[in-house]
């Protein structure tokens, strides 16, 4: 990893000088909620000044420019007899995610093995993935944030560029991608100095310090096997309202649906690919009408077993990365240091 | 309307029927079909799929060699029932065109009351009319052998009905609730705005149509599968909406009739 330091006045030229030839992606403040707190999205922004960098996360995940909620896989052309089949994966313009944290470029890192990683890559995923410049930031974590308790809270690779605020109107630059090397060489940068290293570490320590909510996942894969039948999948299954907004939510929920649809004037037919989320009833329902997860609670226990224990056998890691999204957007709060917790032996709220 | 003339569909070759359909209303708006020939874009497609034998919103001419009866309307009166049981005997298919004709609808409000007769003396005053004391859905008198549901019907959806119907592919409905898609639209979560949602659990396949809109869902498609309603109206209490809130919502469409009644002998509402 190279290293370089700037004036915090560098970060708007950076913007300026992407956005000549990419279409700038970040986090903005769209509406305050009840409580008066500021709620974040992903969007495209064309100005610097809408950038809310300082943001605490966004309600949905940036999930959405690499994985989109409905995509066309392949468009079919109706002719008579026959049908000629386009398939087009390519971004139109190359982007930038200007401002993503840590926990959220794991997510991506997650994504690429499952999407990337396997004989046959998914293309459509690819395409956006290595079109997407990724810069990331420093977050503010807030009390839903447990993503030291994942490994998450920092990253290594994934990115092209990391920028870290570290006071005294100056940037803490990581380049990781020879893409970042050549635009930071248009920027005005220096070598960081021992002091900007010890700046460097002291903010990421006050960082770590906030992150206040953990989750024990000590020998978890194994507890999730000997609680299979634990009364506590129930009690969780009775509160979810099976909405799926929690996969909608998630960073690294990928399971999707696929669905074939002739137009009306029988001209076209479409292969579409929507994202589901295992906690919808039909989820686990199969040709016949055989549903293998008719409840609430058995479907809920899966979305746990996949991200907390199937993918650490297959993976190494968690495929929950401790955005905490899922319990912010639950409307019956359950998240996942409870339910973790309560599968654990602690008693369910 | 009649394009009878004009030559044979095909889908990859092989000819596809065009069935002859009918649309009907009973106690309604006529909005559900209004939607129809509303779809300027993709009607004459629509129109080239199927024969329209009788279509009061579009057509003069009346046919009555129908095989699918498009029903709009729910039934509050005693000659809808007669009319009701001769499209069926007409019909190979019903479909319950629209919330009233799946589950009552609005019309089902009236439900609510039990001195029927006040209600009438308050409403019509000095024009009395026939009227029965119950809005009922049209399964109530007949079978259904499709139903579509919303108020109104999403064009687009009828649409893919229709074609599916026609190529003899299977018509399936979204089992997932509003919330799938609503947040697909990057939407605000309405509770955050601090209005009642019943997206939660009602029925998918609108594409979120009134919270794309921050209009929060009333429930016309009626319940998802498995919709968890008890444990959203412990949600709704805890965000600080009252009881009639929810009871309001619940009843609107008739979709959540079950629960709506349940709530109200619970808060002994006033009938």
């Amino acid at each position: 990893m190279l290293f370089r330091v700037a004036e915090a006045s560098q970060l708007k030229a950076l913007f300026e000088l992407l956005a000549q030839t990419n279409t700038m992606l970040g986090p903005v403040k769209v509406a305050d909620d009840l409580g008066g707190n500021p709620v974040y999205s992903f969007e495209e922004v064309a100005e610097f000044s809408r950038l809310s960098l300082d943001y605490t996360t966004t309600r949905l995940s940036a999930k959405r420019f690499f994985l989109p909620f409905r995509e066309d896989l392949a468009v079919f052309a109706l002719q008579g007899k026959d049908w000629s089949k386009q398939m087009d994966y390519h971004m139109d313009r190359p982007a930038v995610l200007f401002g993503l944290h840590a926990c959220d470029i794991n997510a991506l890192n997650r994504l690429d093995k499952v999407l990337m990683g396997s004989d046959h890559p998914v293309p459509y995923y690819a395409a956006k993935r290595k079109n997407i410049f990724i810069i990331g930031t420093g977050c503010t974590p807030r009390p839903s944030c447990f993503c030291r308790s994942m490994g998450t809270n920092t990253v290594t690779h994934g990115f092209d560029l990391f920028v870290t605020d570290i006071g005294g109107g100056r940037l803490f630059f990581e380049i990781f991608s020879s893409e970042a090397y050549h635009v930071i060489r248009d920027l005005a940068t220096g070598e960081p100095t021992p002091e900007d290293h010890n700046a460097y570490m002291r903010v990421e320590t006050e960082r770590n310090r906030k992150i206040t909510t953990t989750v024990d996942t000590t020998d978890l894969t194994k507890i999730l096997d000997m609680e299979f039948q634990s009364p506590v999948w129930k009690t969780w299954g009775d509160k979810c309202l099976g909405c799926g907004s929690c996969a909608s939510a998630c960073p690294t929920c990928y399971c999707y649906g696929v669905e074939e649809t002739v137009d009306p004037g029988l001209r076209e037919a479409k292969k579409t690919r929507t994202l589901y989320s295992c906690n919808i009833v039909d989820f686990a329902e199969v040709a016949g009408g055989h549903n293998f997860r008719p409840e609430r609670g058995t479907r809920l226990k899966y979305r746990y077993y996949h991200k907390h224990r199937g993918f650490v056998e297959a993976y190494e890691e968690s495929l929950c990365v401790g955005c905490g999204r899922c319990g912010d957007i639950c409307l019956a709060g359950i998240t996942v240091p409870e339910v973790i917790a309560s599968v654990r032996g602690g008693d369910p709220t | 309307m009649n394009a009878s003339k004009q030559e044979q569909r095909t889908y990859l070759g092989i000819p596809v029927p065009r069935p002859k359909v009918a649309f009907f209303e009973l106690s309604s708006c006529e909005g559900c079909q209004l939607q129809i020939v509303n779809n300027e874009a993709t009607l004459l497609d629509f129109l080239s799929l199927v024969d329209v034998r009788a279509f009061r919103e579009a057509m003069t001419e009346k046919f009555s060699d129908y095989q699918i009866a498009f029903i709009e309307g729910s039934v509050t009166r005693a000659d809808e029932i007669e009319r009701l049981r001769k499209v069926r005997e007409q019909a190979a298919v019903i479909v319950a065109f629209g919330s009233c004709a799946c589950f009552g609808g609005v019309n089902q409000l009236k439900n609510r009351f039990s001195d029927p007769a006040w209600v009438k003396q308050e409403v019509y005053r000095g024009h009395p009319v026939e009227t029965a004391d119950t809005a009922r859905p049209i399964e109530d008198f007949v079978k259904v052998d499709l139903k579509i549901f919303g108020c109104p019907v999403k064009k687009e959806e009828v649409e893919k009905i229709v074609t599916s119907l026609v190529l003899g592919k299977t018509v399936v409905h979204p089992k997932y609730p509003v919330c799938l898609e609503c947040k697909a639209n990057n939407n605000l979560c309405l509770f955050d705005l601090g209005e009642p949602c019943l997206g939660p659990i009602t029925r998918g396949g609108c594409n979120a149509w009134c919270p794309n809109n921050r209009f929060g869902c009333w429930g016309c498609r009626g319940p998802a599968v498995d919709a968890n309603v008890a444990q959203l109206q412990k949600i709704m209490r805890q965000h600080g909406f009252s009881e009639e809130t929810i009871l309001d919502r619940l009843e609107c469409f008739g979709g959540f009739a079950e629960q709506a009644k349940e709530l109200r002998s619970k808060i002994g509402g006033k009938g």
